[in-house]
């Protein structure tokens, strides 16, 4: 998934440095993909807290690099097994859940009353009716603009596609580049597919098409793309943006050269750092297209989640437990700089994170983010295609055969 | 002096008729034996893994799951897959554009080949690029390519050239990273061509002068011929190098423009091994290609020298 990790793969596959250690009974061994240091200090301090409450439990912390967990995990899962791994909700798990590698934890949930009290991560956590994790933060995506840009220009926040296309339109005239993107990884062109289906099409359509059962050349899907144009056809995005990572993207909205970028919370640290201000940068909802279309929004969402093969199970629900409880979350989310699934956490103080948060609490439904919620082929198949349209706009017809060509394939 | 002559005068006679089954093999036994260890290594880690990612290239497996026997049918996709071919195609513009570092190192060498005062240092300087290591380098052009601050960027500005994003563009993307590849590569030519320089015989060069030849023809009858295992090396090396070709554009590209610097070997890790991969069966069929096109080339490697060991 879209995590922020900069250059990370050779420069931390050094790093990785996690040393397996046998556990004794009463310990419980963690595999986290914790490797940036807010996760890190997270993971910290939620094991700290566990330990207090559960004397006699000693927790160790396994910290993977986050790019070499993806690929590590799937050999420790099927080998010598830790008691907890972090992992994402949705289809992105179902791999392990398929394979049987992922232990139910329906119990746990059942006892706690976690259906209603982390409601908005029900539905992602669910596969097969049953529950395979515990979810403990997430975060919204949007379109984070600069709002001094915009008040110079004499610009209102769009709340329609219309005012969304004149924007850019007021925005290129002034010379400013509308959208800031860089696709040199390719899943941040997910993120316009996304919203643009979502507000389109609706949640429902969406997971019916990530799901592999709606062919990418029905028109529907068409009709994603003909709105696409509308932004792409003019240039509104940054240009060469295969160029640039995400954070190598990030320079020219720092300097006032583009005004709007869709991203995920995640934004937020690096462009402080690079010294915008609040002041500065506001964040929109993702403006509605067709009306009537109930809103639903992107909202990775993290996990623990007990492997099959575990060899401390009674603790390692314990630790779920803790998890789940809204003290637990408040404080680690507020590490992270990320929103508590838990619905009686406390309300966050950051602007953005409370943006994000009435946000969420009204959608009607939060999907997982393309890459999660298709099967990993496909996800790697459609956003290679969605950066081909970005830059050759004019060769759709042949993108969505081939993808059509890849999801055939892949759902058969 | 005197020790070793009456060692020599207490030793035993030899036996003339060996004892045991053992003494009797045990010349013929003995290389055998010192080679078994390295051999039982070589069969457990590189022929064995062969003949098992082959059996893998003929069933579809996700890593997790039973595998599951689907005969040829991954060679089947392969043959329609646009992918492969513009991976295949890129190993092809990647094994000629890496060529060219062996004439630009032979050229380099000649120039270096003096001797004057700190030609030394300087030699050190040209053969740095080698090094470093390649992500360095991989990340060094992505600066020197970006469209809008890098250096070649602004290069073509003071030029008057309009701009050129090299890593955005499919048409341009290989060659881009075959240049980076081949600052590292000319370095290392280099260097053997020096070693070779330093044992060129002086007084065929004599002759050759005192015959009248010079320049051109005195390089290419004379010094070249001379140049011949360090010819031979570098083509090795460098074909193996673009063979090779992977951390270049992992850095630089990651295989995008929506996958046009993809060459076999990324094409492979991404099918099988990456955050989106998990398509063993797969991404060892692209690996078995592989295999086999370097098999061409290494038999022809193995017959070289093979034939070179008999005329010594």
């Amino acid at each position: 998934m879209p995590i922020p990790q900069p250059l990370s793969r050779f420069a931390l596959a050094a790093l990785m440095g996690a040393v397996f250690t046998a556990a004794h009974a009463g310990d419980l061994v963690l595999n986290t993909d914790a490797s940036d240091p807010a996760p890190k200090a997270a993971f910290d301090a939620l094991v700290k807290g566990f330990e207090a409450e559960n004397p006699g439990i000693k927790v160790k912390l396994n910290t993977f690099d986050h790019e070499g967990f993806k690929t590590s995990i799937r050999n420790f899962l099927s080998a010598e097994s830790p008691d907890l791994v972090t992992w994402y909700a949705g289809n992105r798990m179902a791999p392990f859940v398929n394979a049987g590698l992922f232990d139910d934890v329906t119990d746990v949930w059942t006892k706690e009353g976690l259906a209603d009290k982390l409601k908005s991560a029900d539905s992602s956590m669910t596969i097969n009716g049953k529950k395979w994790g515990m979810p403990y933060s997430y975060y919204q995506w949007g379109i984070y603009y600069r709002k001094d840009i915009f008040a110079k220009l004499g610009i209102a926040e769009p709340k329609t596609w219309k005012e969304l296309v004149d924007a850019c339109a007021k925005l290129k005239a002034a010379k400013i580049t509308p959208i800031a993107i860089g696709t040199k990884q390719s899943w941040p062109t997910a993120g316009w597919f996304d919203y643009l289906d979502l507000r389109i099409n609706g949640y429902e359509f969406h997971m019916e098409l990530t799901a592999g059962k709606v062919a990418y050349t029905d028109k529907r899907v068409a009709a994603v793309f003909d709105k696409w144009d509308e932004l792409v056809k003019p240039g509104y995005f940054l240009a060469n943006h295969p160029s640039y990572m995400w954070q190598e993207a990030l320079p020219s909205f720092v300097k006032g050269e583009s005004a709007m970028y869709l991203m995920g919370n995640f934004l937020v640290a690096p462009m402080k750092e690079a010294g915008l201000k609040e002041e500065q940068v506001g964040f929109m909802v993702f403006p509605t297209i067709t009306p009537g279309v109930p809103r639903s929004e992107d909202a990775p969402t993290e996990i623990v989640a007990i492997p099959a093969k575990a060899k401390n199970k009674a603790d390692a629900r314990k630790f779920l437990v803790y998890l789940s409880k809204a003290s637990t979350q408040a404080k680690v989310n507020e590490i992270l700089q990320q929103l508590p699934v838990n619905k009686d956490a406390p309300l966050p103080t950051d602007p953005y994170l409370k943006a994000g948060f009435a946000m969420l609490s009204t959608a009607h439904a939060l999907a997982q983010f393309y890459d999660r919620d298709a099967s990993p082929e496909m996800a790697k198949a459609g956003m290679d295609g969605f950066q081909r349209y970005m830059l050759k706009p004019e060769e759709r017809e042949e993108i969505l055969k081939r993808l059509e060509q890849v999801r055939g394939r892949i759902y058969k | 002096m005197s020790a070793p002559r009456s060692a020599l005068a207490v030793r035993p006679p030899q036996p003339i008729i060996p004892a045991g089954w053992w003494a009797r093999h045990q010349r013929s036994l003995a290389p055998w034996l010192f080679l078994a260890p390295a051999m039982l290594a070589f069969l457990l880690y590189v022929i064995a893994p062969i003949f098992q990612s082959i059996a893998i290239s003929f069933t579809e497996w996700d890593g997790l799951k039973e595998a599951r026997f689907i005969g040829l049918a991954n060679y089947v996709e392969l043959s329609h897959d646009p992918d492969f071919r513009t991976a295949l195609v890129n190993n092809v513009v990647w094994l000629v554009g890496y060529l060219f570092a062996i004439p630009l190192g032979l050229a380099l060498a000649l120039f270096l080949n003096q001797s004057v005062f700190g030609i030394r240092l300087v030699k050190s300087m040209f053969f740095f690029p080698f090094v470093i290591s390649q992500v360095v380098i991989g990340l060094v052009f992505s600066w020197f390519y970006d469209p809008t601050n890098g250096l070649l960027f602004h290069v073509l500005h003071f030029l008057g050239i309009p701009p050129v994003a090299v890593l955005s563009d499919e048409r341009l993307v290989t060659y881009g990273i075959v240049v980076a590849g081949l600052y590292p590569q000319i370095a290392y030519c280099m260097i053997l061509y020096l070693t070779g320089l330093n044992n060129v015989r002086p007084d065929l060069i004599e002759a050759a002068r005192l015959e009248g030849a010079k320049g051109w023809s005195l390089l290419w009858h004379v010094i070249l011929p001379q140049l011949r295992p360090a010819t031979f090396i570098a083509v090795v090396v460098t074909v193996v190098g673009s063979l090779r070709s992977f951390d270049m554009i992992s850095i630089m590209t990651q295989g995008g423009p929506y996958g046009s610097s993809r060459v076999l070997a990324y094409y492979m890790y991404e099918q099988a091994l990456s955050e989106y991969g998990y398509r063993m069966g797969y991404g060892t069929a692209i690996a078995t290609v592989l295999f086999l096109i370097m098999l061409v080339y290494i038999s022809f490697v193995l017959v070289r020298i093979w034939r070179q060991e008999k005329e010594l």
